[in-house]
């Protein structure tokens, strides 16, 4: 006869007693609920983010930036077209750290002033982007068809315009007319202080820049809508803007928050490109684009007045596109490389 | 293969007409006309300008005359800034001077982007990487009058190595080709450094280091050769930002290219000149769209394109 440990051994079977077929006490059955925390996307996003050094510098830089811009100013004892006799010309000193302009106006404020036009500029445009370009884009790929078709060959044909040259365009034609408008009708008030060459480049943004977000849009859409909750929400009834409003747009929203936030450097850009060649905001309101173009006649005698707006201008594009690419790692850890 | 290149002749043809009819309805949309300018001149010396120029006509039979006009290779006259010159003339002049600078930008860029976003990939996350992409990073965050400001401040008025302005001697080409090809070069090595990596970590890389192939082979034949497709693409674009960008340039190193002279019409507000050369210069950019578009299908016969569905 085998001994009783040997047969245990050479047995197959799993070695039970009566004992494991009692009824789980209070006790265990507590023990084996684990409670978890339930992250959430953004939790997890913010996570993600956090981890990644770069982009949380660059996040505090534009933090840094916005007080420069907005809460700067107020702080500081001149105005941007306060024109001071007597300091024209004046080298980076105390009294004014970045120097004067040759009509003696203080070069600190007005870069503060020329960042926050930047900072609009960019925030405005791409939120113009955002929502023009979200809606067509989930419009055209929510109804397909003949729909698609069309509303997909106007985004070719815009995207095949040189933007630019349009951009310059208008910018150009839209200047007197804006003008005058502001000048009668006082509803457009806040728009009056950007002037009008900032109000051509939202015009344009709303025209022709948001053909990439539709593009993109578009393509998650389509995506999306062969989903179950789709399918289950339009079995409900539930008419197409609230599926676009109630569902699909929801479900893009890291791809949105990402192409809209690395929209902001571009229209910084396109603003600087603009007022550099004078058709921007115009005098005296000051931008980092119209700064470093008046700077140009005065460069061999006064490089610093160049310097103060080329450094401002690239520390904000530079910062928003870390961030940017920071924001499009932490969420949509598919598009890492 | 030959339907797909006349449809995307035939699209471009299409896209040069709207690009067209667009900056024809845009520059009509302005109050005011040409001869206002500080003088206004007598009703009837108006008159018969306006006579002369067609500007008498209703402004579809304008745009009609204008269109067939810019067939024949006419874009009209300049009102302001050289009066009663030819447009085609200025374009002749000034044009070839910006393509020679263009190409030699695009032709640093290529050369000089390409190896560095490959020197990036390989050297992932080492020393050289980082180099490389902190500073195409800052390339691509610069504007590009920040770019040829700073490039003259240091290289003109500090050290004294390089002329200013103009275009007299071949040292007088490196600041303004240097400063038009800086930002495609970063972002040129951004680009290919991302999509080398991908191409590393793709299965046939692993099935020819699995069959033991060299190194070399494996990065220069396989490698280069699919994480170049990106670059083409870009290609297009490239020129587009390339010839706007010599608005800048031209500007600020003063030569004497389409571009200055657009900014220059810009600033004179003259809308003929302005039309006339937006015009030429959007054909020419969709045309090279084109170019850049037939050339991919050319380098990668895997990709289908125009075969919808």
């Amino acid at each position: 006869m085998m001994s009783e440990s040997l047969k245990k051994k050479l047995s197959l079977q799993i070695d039970v007693s009566a004992d494991d077929f009692k009824p789980a006490d209070k006790q265990e059955q507590l023990d084996l609920i684990q409670f978890t925390k339930n992250t959430s996307y953004w939790k997890d996003a913010w996570r993600r983010l956090k981890k990644n050094k770069i982009a949380m510098i660059a996040l505090c830089v534009i933090i840094l930036f916005i007080l420069f811009a907005f809460v700067g100013p107020l702080l500081s004892p001149y105005t941007y077209d306060q024109q001071i006799r007597g300091d024209e010309n004046m080298a980076p000193c105390w009294k004014h750290p970045f120097g004067t302009d040759l009509h003696g106006r203080d070069l600190l404020v007005r870069v503060m002033i020329g960042s926050r036009i930047s900072l609009i500029i960019g925030i405005g445009a791409a939120l113009i982007v955002l929502v023009i370009g979200s809606l067509y884009g989930a419009i055209s790929g929510l109804f397909g068809g003949i729909v698609d078709n069309i509303m997909m060959r106007i985004v070719e044909i815009i995207y095949s315009v040189p933007d630019i040259l349009i951009v310059i365009l208008l910018s150009i034609v839209l200047k007197d007319p804006l003008k005058k408008a502001f000048d009668t009708g006082g509803a457009l008030g806040g728009l009056q202080k950007l002037g009008p060459g900032i109000v051509a480049i939202f015009i344009v943004y709303g025209m022709l820049y948001w053909v990439g977000m539709a593009r993109i849009v578009r393509g998650q859409v389509l995506q999306l809508k062969e989903m179950e909750y789709v399918n289950a929400a339009t079995a409900l009834g539930a008419k197409k803007s609230r599926l676009i409003r109630k569902h699909l747009l929801p479900n893009c929203v890291g791809t949105l928050i990402v192409t809209t936030m690395l929209q902001i450097p571009s229209a910084i850009f396109t603003e600087a490109f603009l007022s550099f060649l004078g058709l921007g905001v115009s005098a005296p309101m000051a931008s980092l684009g119209s700064l470093a173009s008046d700077a140009l006649d005065g460069i061999q005698s006064y490089p610093y007045r160049l310097l103060f707006p080329a450094i401002a201008i690239s520390i904000i594009i530079l910062a928003f596109n870390l961030f940017g690419d920071g924001l499009r790692d932490a969420l949509d850890p598919k598009l890492k490389k | 293969m030959v339907k797909y290149i006349l449809k995307r002749i035939g699209a471009a043809l299409f896209t040069i007409f709207i690009a067209s009819a667009i900056t024809f309805i845009i520059m009509n949309l302005v109050p005011g006309d040409p001869f206002m300018s500080e003088k206004a001149p007598s009703e009837a010396v108006l008159k018969s300008l306006y006579a002369k120029y067609g500007l008498d006509k209703p402004l579809i039979i304008q745009f009609k005359n204008y269109m067939l006009n810019l067939l024949r290779g006419e874009f009209g006259v300049s009102y302001a800034l050289q009066r009663n010159r030819a447009i085609k003339d200025i374009i002749l002049e000034s044009f070839p001077i910006s393509a020679k600078l263009g190409a030699m930008a695009i032709a640093v860029a290529v050369i000089t982007g390409i190896p560095l976003g490959c020197i990036a990939a390989l050297k992932r996350n080492k020393l050289a990487d980082n180099v490389i992409r902190i500073l195409s990073t800052l390339g691509i965050s610069m504007p590009g009058f920040v770019v040829a400001t700073t490039a003259m401040i240091i290289f003109s008025v500090k050290l004294k190595v390089l002329p200013t302005y103009g275009l007299k001697s071949a040292s007088s080409y490196v600041l303004p080709v240097l400063t038009l090809s800086f930002y495609p070069m970063c972002y040129i090595a951004r680009l290919m450094r991302s999509s080398m990596l991908e191409a590393f970590s793709q299965d046939y890389i692993r099935t020819a280091r699995a069959k033991g192939m060299s190194n070399f082979i494996i990065t220069f034949k396989h490698a280069l050769r699919n994480s170049l497709i990106p670059v083409i693409t870009y290609l297009g674009p490239l020129v587009g930002y390339v010839m706007t960008g010599s608005f800048v340039v031209e500007q600020v190193f003063n030569i004497p290219g389409l571009g200055r002279y657009f900014v220059k019409a810009i600033n004179a507000r003259d809308y003929m000149v302005i039309m006339g050369t937006t015009i030429f210069l959007a054909t020419f950019i969709i045309i090279m769209n084109l170019v850049c578009d037939l050339l991919y299908k050319l380098v990668d016969p895997r990709i289908k394109l125009g075969e919808e569905n």
